[in-house]
C-alpha cells in the first residue's frame, strides 16, 4: 500500500508543517504511516498466535475423536455458515473499496462503503446469533444442560457419538466462534469511529492511515472465519 | 496492484471477490461428496487459497513497498507452525512405544 | 555533600517540565512512563519478596510450625505469580527499556506514546486484580496453575488470578509492539542496524517473544476460565480432555518467558561490560544475532518442563536435544563478554560489580539448566530444590542482577543525580553474597532429594542445616535489596548533580543532558560513529567531557 502514495509524498513534503494529523514525535507523515501500518501487522501476528492456541486444541481433539467431532459438526447449520462466509467476503470487498475511496478522495463512496461494511458485519452477527439460539434450544451448549444422546457417527451405522467428546467439540465451537464474534464487535466499533471521522471529512489522499489499518484488521478477522467455516461446519458432511 | 497509483484497481478487487465467493461455494458443495480423507484436504486447500488471496490483494501484501510486511506474515506463520508442529510431535508419537 | 546546596538554575528537563499528579498520570512521555513502571514494579517486588520471606521462615525448621499447609501453598503460588508476571517480565523492558529505547535509537519518543501509557494502565489494572485476589484468599495451585487441579479441584480464586495475568499480558504485548515499531521506524539518521547498541538488539529479541508468546498464555487462560466455570472437559481427563495439552500451551509461553526476563538483562550487561572495560564489544554481530537466536530457539524447547508428565519419549528426546541447542547462543554471549574483558582497562564501579555477578551467576544457572535438559538427570531432580535453585540463578542471579546493574548505570541519566558509589559497591557485594548463600544450598538440597513446594520436612531433619543457611542468606539478600532503594531515594534529594556523561560512555543516551529534555534531544542527532567507539572516546581530544570520578 505505501507505494501508492509514495509518488505523492515528495509534493506534500512542504505542507508537513501544517499537517494537523502529524504527531510531534514523527519527522515526516510517511514515517507515521509506516509506523502505524507496521504496528497493525505486528498486532495481527499476535492475533495469529492467539487463535493458534485454539487451533492447536481443535487439531488434537479432532484427531482423537474424529467420529464424535463429525457427528457434532453435522448438527451445525452449514447453510448458515456458508452464508456467513459469503457475507464476510462481501464485507471485505466493501472494505477495500473504502480504502480505495479514501485514497482517491471519493467521500461519498467512502462513507457508503463504511456503512455497507457495518451492515454486513451486523448481518454476520445476526446470523451467528440465530445459530447460537438453535444450539441453545437443542441443548448443545456445554454445561449442566448439555445433552447429545444417540447422535449417529457419520459413516458408521449403529454407532453413536460419545456426548463428552461432542461436548469438547461444542466447547471449542463456542469459544472459537465467540472470540471471533468478539473481534467482529470490536471491528464494528473501529468502523463506527472511521465513519464518524469520514463524515467529518478528516480523511484525505495524504492522510487515511486509520482506514487502511482498520481495513487490515477487518480482513484478518475475515481470514480467521475462512478457516473456521470448513474446520467447524464441514468435518464429515456427505450423506 | 503492479501499477502503483493512478490505474484503478477496482477490476482486480471485484475479480478477487468473485473468486472468493466461488471458493466458498465449491467448499460447501464438495463437502457433501464422500472423498474420505481428501474432504479435509480439499477444504483446507481452498481455505488457504482464499486466505492468501485476501492477504495478497485485499491487505496489499503483494504491493507492499518493502519486505518487512512479508517478514511479519512469514514470522507469524512460522511460529504458528512451531506451536502446532512441536505439540503434534508429542501427540503423534505418544503411542509408539 | 549532605547540605542541600542552593540549586544552580536547572535546565528544563522531563522531570521539572510539569508538576502535579495529572502531569504524571496522563503523561505520554516514555521517560515518565518508565518511572511510573519503576514505582509499580518495585511495589510488587516487595510484595513478592514478603511472600519469599515467609516461605524461608517456614523452612527454617523441619516441622510445619509457622503456617498451615494451605497457607504455605498460597505463599509459594503468590510469590511465583507476583514475581514472574508483575516484576520480572516488566522489570527491565518496561523500566529501562521504556526509558532508553527511544534515547538509544535517537527518537523523540516511542512510536505509539498513548499505547505506551495504556500498557501501564493495563499493568496497574492487572496488578490491582492480583492484589484483590491475594487479599480475598489467593491461589494455591503453584504459579503454573496446572489443569485439571486448577480447573476442577482447587477452590481458590483461579479465574480472578488468571484474568489479572491476562490483562498484564496485554500490557506486555503492547510494550513489545511499541519497541518493535520504534526500532524499525524511529531510528535517527545514520543509526544503522549494525550501529545499534546491543541493548536494543536484546530488546528487539525480547519483543518478538512478548508478541508471539504472550497471546498463547492469554488463550490458555481463557480456556482455563471457561473450563472451570462450565466444566467443559478440554483439559479434564475424566471428561475426555488432555491435561498435557494445558502444559503444552502453558509452557509454549512460559518457557520463552524466561528469555523475556534474561535477554534484556543480557543487553544491560553488554552495555556495562563494554563501558567499564573501555573496549568495543568483542564480536558485535555474534552478540546481536545470538539475541535473535535465543528468541527463536527459546520457542523450541518448552516440553523439557514436561519430561516426567507423560509426553512421548520420542518427543522428549527431540526437546532434550533442542534444549542443549539453546545453550549455544547463550554461551556465545558469555564467551564474547569474557573476550571483551580480556586486556580491557577494567573499572570496578558498582554497575560493573553487578555485571560480574551476573556473569558468574548466569553461567551457573545456565550450566545447571543443561543438567535439567538431560532426560536422565531431569527425572532424578524434577520438582526438587535443584530446579528451584536453577531457575533462581537465572531469574534472580541473572535478571535481577542485570536490572540492578542497569539501574545503577543509568541512574545519573534517569534522575540527574549521582548515587553514593561506596554504598553501591557494598550493596552489590551484599547482594552477591546473600544470593549465593540463599540458593547454592538449594542445589545440594535438591540433589539430596528435598522436594519443592513442601512446607514440612520433619521426616528428613538432616535437611535443616542447609535450609538454615538458605534462610540466613535470604535475610542478607533482603538487606542487599533494601540498600539501593534507600540510597537511590536519598540521592534524588542529596546526590551530587550528574554530568551528562558521568561514565564517559558511548551511546546516544549519553549525548543528551542528564536528565534528558522531554523530547530527548535538543536537535535531531545524526549518527556517524560505530557502536561502542571507546577507542575514540578515550583518545585524548579536548572537547570530550572528562570522566567524572
Amino acid at each position: 500500500m505505501p507505494d501508492s502514495f509514495a509518488a505523492g509524498f515528495s509534493q506534500d513534503a512542504h505542507t508537513e508543517a501544517h499537517n494537523p494529523a502529524l504527531l510531534h514525535h514523527f519527522a515526516q507523515p510517511q514515517q507515521q504511516r509506516d509506523a502505524a501500518s507496521l504496528g497493525m501487522w505486528v498486532f495481527l501476528a499476535t492475533e495469529v498466535m492467539f487463535f493458534g492456541g485454539m487451533f492447536c486444541a481443535y487439531l488434537i481433539y479432532r484427531l482423537w475423536y474424529f467420529g464424535d467431532f463429525a457427528a457434532a459438526s453435522k448438527t451445525l447449520n452449514a447453510g448458515l455458515g456458508a452464508t456467513n462466509t459469503a457475507v464476510l467476503i462481501c464485507s471485505s470487498l466493501t472494505v477495500v473499496l473504502a480504502v480505495w475511496a479514501a485514497q482517491t478522495a471519493r467521500r461519498t463512496l467512502l462513507i457508503a462503503s463504511l456503512i455497507l461494511t457495518m451492515i454486513l458485519g451486523l448481518a454476520f452477527l445476526g446470523i451467528k446469533s440465530i445459530e447460537y439460539k438453535d444450539k441453545f434450544e437443542e441443548h448443545h451448549v456445554p454445561g449442566a444442560s448439555f445433552s447429545f444422546d444417540r447422535e449417529p457417527i457419520p459413516g458408521h451405522p449403529g454407532q453413536y457419538a460419545n456426548p463428552r467428546h461432542a461436548q469438547i467439540f461444542f466447547s471449542l465451537y463456542f469459544i472459537m466462534t465467540g472470540l471471533h464474534a468478539l473481534h467482529m464487535i470490536i471491528g464494528l466499533g473501529i468502523f463506527l469511529w472511521l465513519l464518524i471521522m469520514a463524515w467529518q471529512g478528516r480523511f484525505t489522499p495524504e492522510y487515511h492511515t486509520p482506514v487502511e489499518i482498520g481495513g487490515l484488521y477487518w480482513h484478518f478477522v475475515d481470514i480467521i472465519w475462512i478457516y473456521l467455516f470448513p474446520l467447524l461446519y464441514l468435518i464429515d458432511r456427505h450423506p | 496492484m503492479s501499477a502503483p497509483s493512478k490505474s484503478s484497481p477496482l477490476k482486480m478487487y471485484f475479480s478477487i471477490w468473485v473468486a472468493l465467493l466461488v471458493g466458498t461455494y465449491v467448499t460447501y458443495r464438495v463437502a457433501s461428496i464422500d472423498l474420505q480423507p481428501f474432504n479435509a484436504a480439499i477444504a483446507l486447500t481452498i481455505a488457504t487459497i482464499k486466505a492468501t488471496l485476501v492477504a495478497l490483494f485485499f491487505m496489499h501484501v503483494k504491493g507492499a513497498s518493502e519486505k518487512l510486511t512479508k517478514l511479519v506474515v512469514i514470522a507469524a506463520l512460522f511460529f504458528l507452525a512451531l506451536l502446532l508442529g512441536l505439540t503434534m510431535s508429542d501427540y503423534a508419537t505418544r503411542l509408539w512405544s | 555533600m549532605a547540605n542541600p546546596l542552593p540549586q544552580p538554575v536547572e535546565r528544563e528537563n522531563y522531570l521539572n517540565k510539569e508538576y502535579g499528579v495529572w502531569s504524571w498520570l496522563l503523561t505520554t512521555d516514555h521517560k515518565r512512563i518508565a518511572l511510573l513502571y519503576l514505582l509499580s514494579i518495585t511495589f510488587f517486588f516487595f510484595i513478592g519478596g514478603f511472600f519469599a520471606l515467609l516461605i524461608r521462615l517456614e523452612l527454617l525448621t523441619p516441622a510445619g510450625d509457622l503456617v498451615q499447609a494451605d497457607t504455605y501453598n498460597k505463599l509459594f503460588t503468590m510469590h511465583g505469580m507476583v514475581m514472574v508476571f508483575f516484576f520480572l517480565i516488566p522489570s527491565i523492558p518496561a523500566v529501562l527499556g521504556n526509558f532508553l529505547v527511544p534515547l538509544m535509537v535517537g527518537a523523540k519518543d516511542l512510536a505509539f506514546p498513548r499505547i505506551n501509557l495504556l500498557s501501564w494502565y493495563l499493568y496497574i489494572i492487572g496488578g490491582v486484580m492480583m492484589l484483590h485476589c491475594m487479599l480475598t484468599g489467593g491461589v494455591d495451585t503453584g504459579w503454573t496453575f496446572y489443569a485439571p487441579f486448577s480447573t476442577a479441584f482447587t477452590n481458590t480464586k483461579i479465574v480472578e488470578a488468571g484474568l489479572a495475568i491476562f490483562v498484564a499480558g496485554f500490557s506486555s504485548i503492547l510494550t513489545g509492539l511499541n519497541f518493535v515499531v520504534t526500532i524499525h521506524r524511529m531510528r535517527a539518521p545514520g543509526m544503522t542496524w549494525s550501529r545499534l547498541p546491543l541493548f536494543i538488539w536484546a530488546h528487539y529479541a525480547t519483543s518478538i517473544i512478548q508478541l508471539l508468546g504472550t497471546p498463547v498464555i492469554a488463550i490458555t487462560i481463557v480456556l482455563v476460565a471457561a473450563e472451570r466455570t462450565l466444566h467443559l472437559g478440554i483439559f479434564d481427563p475424566k471428561l475426555g480432555g488432555d491435561p498435557l495439552l494445558f502444559q503444552h500451551l502453558f509452557w509454549f509461553y512460559s518457557h520463552p518467558a524466561v528469555y523475556i526476563m534474561i535477554l534484556p538483562a543480557m543487553g544491560v550487561v553488554t552495555e556495562i561490560i563494554a563501558c567499564f572495560s573501555r573496549k568495543r564489544i568483542f564480536g558485535y554481530h555474534f552478540v546481536a544475532l545470538s539475541s535473535i537466536a535465543i528468541a527463536v530457539f527459546g520457542f523450541l524447547v518448552w516440553a523439557h518442563h514436561m519430561f516426567v508428565a507423560g509426553i512421548s519419549i520420542y518427543a522428549a528426546l527431540v526437546f532434550s536435544f533442542l534444549s542443549y541447542a539453546v545453550a549455544v547462543p547463550s554461551a556465545i554471549k558469555v564467551f564474547n563478554w569474557t573476550a571483551t574483558l580480556y586486556k580491557g582497562s577494567i573499572h570496578y564501579d558498582a554497575p560493573m560489580l553487578y555485571a560480574f555477578g551476573f556473569l558468574g551467576l548466569f553461567t551457573i544457572g545456565g550450566l545447571t539448566g543443561l543438567f535439567l535438559a538431560a532426560l536422565g538427570i531431569d527425572v532424578h531432580v524434577t520438582d526438587t530444590y535443584f530446579v528451584v535453585a536453577h531457575f533462581h540463578y537465572i531469574m534472580v542471579g541473572g535478571a535481577v542482577m542485570g536490572y540492578l546493574g542497569g539501574m545503577h548505570f543509568w541512574w545519573p541519566k534517569i534522575s540527574g543525580r549521582l548515587y553514593p558509589e561506596g554504598w553501591a559497591r557494598l550493596a552489590a557485594l551484599i547482594v552477591f553474597i546473600g544470593f549465593n548463600l540463599t540458593f547454592f544450598p538449594q542445589f545440594i538440597l535438591g540433589y539430596m532429594g528435598m522436594p519443592r513446594r513442601y512446607y514440612d520436612y520433619s521426616h528428613m531433619p538432616e535437611f535443616q542445616v542447609l535450609n538454615v543457611l538458605s534462610t540466613a542468606g535470604a535475610t542478607v539478600l533482603g538487606v542487599g535489596y533494601l540498600l539501593p532503594m534507600i540510597y537511590f531515594l536519598w540521592s534524588m534529594r542529596y546526590g551530587k548533580p550528574a554530568p551528562d556523561n558521568p561514565w564517559n560512555a558511548a551511546g546516544l543516551e549519553w549525548k543528551t543532558t542528564s536528565p534528558p529534555p522531554t523530547f530527548n534531544f535538543e536537535e535531531e542527532p545524526v549518527v556517524t560513529w560505530e557502536a561502542y567507539n571507546y577507542d575514540e572516546l578515550d583518545a585524548p581530544h579536548p572537547q570530550e567531557v572528562p570522566v567524572a570520578r
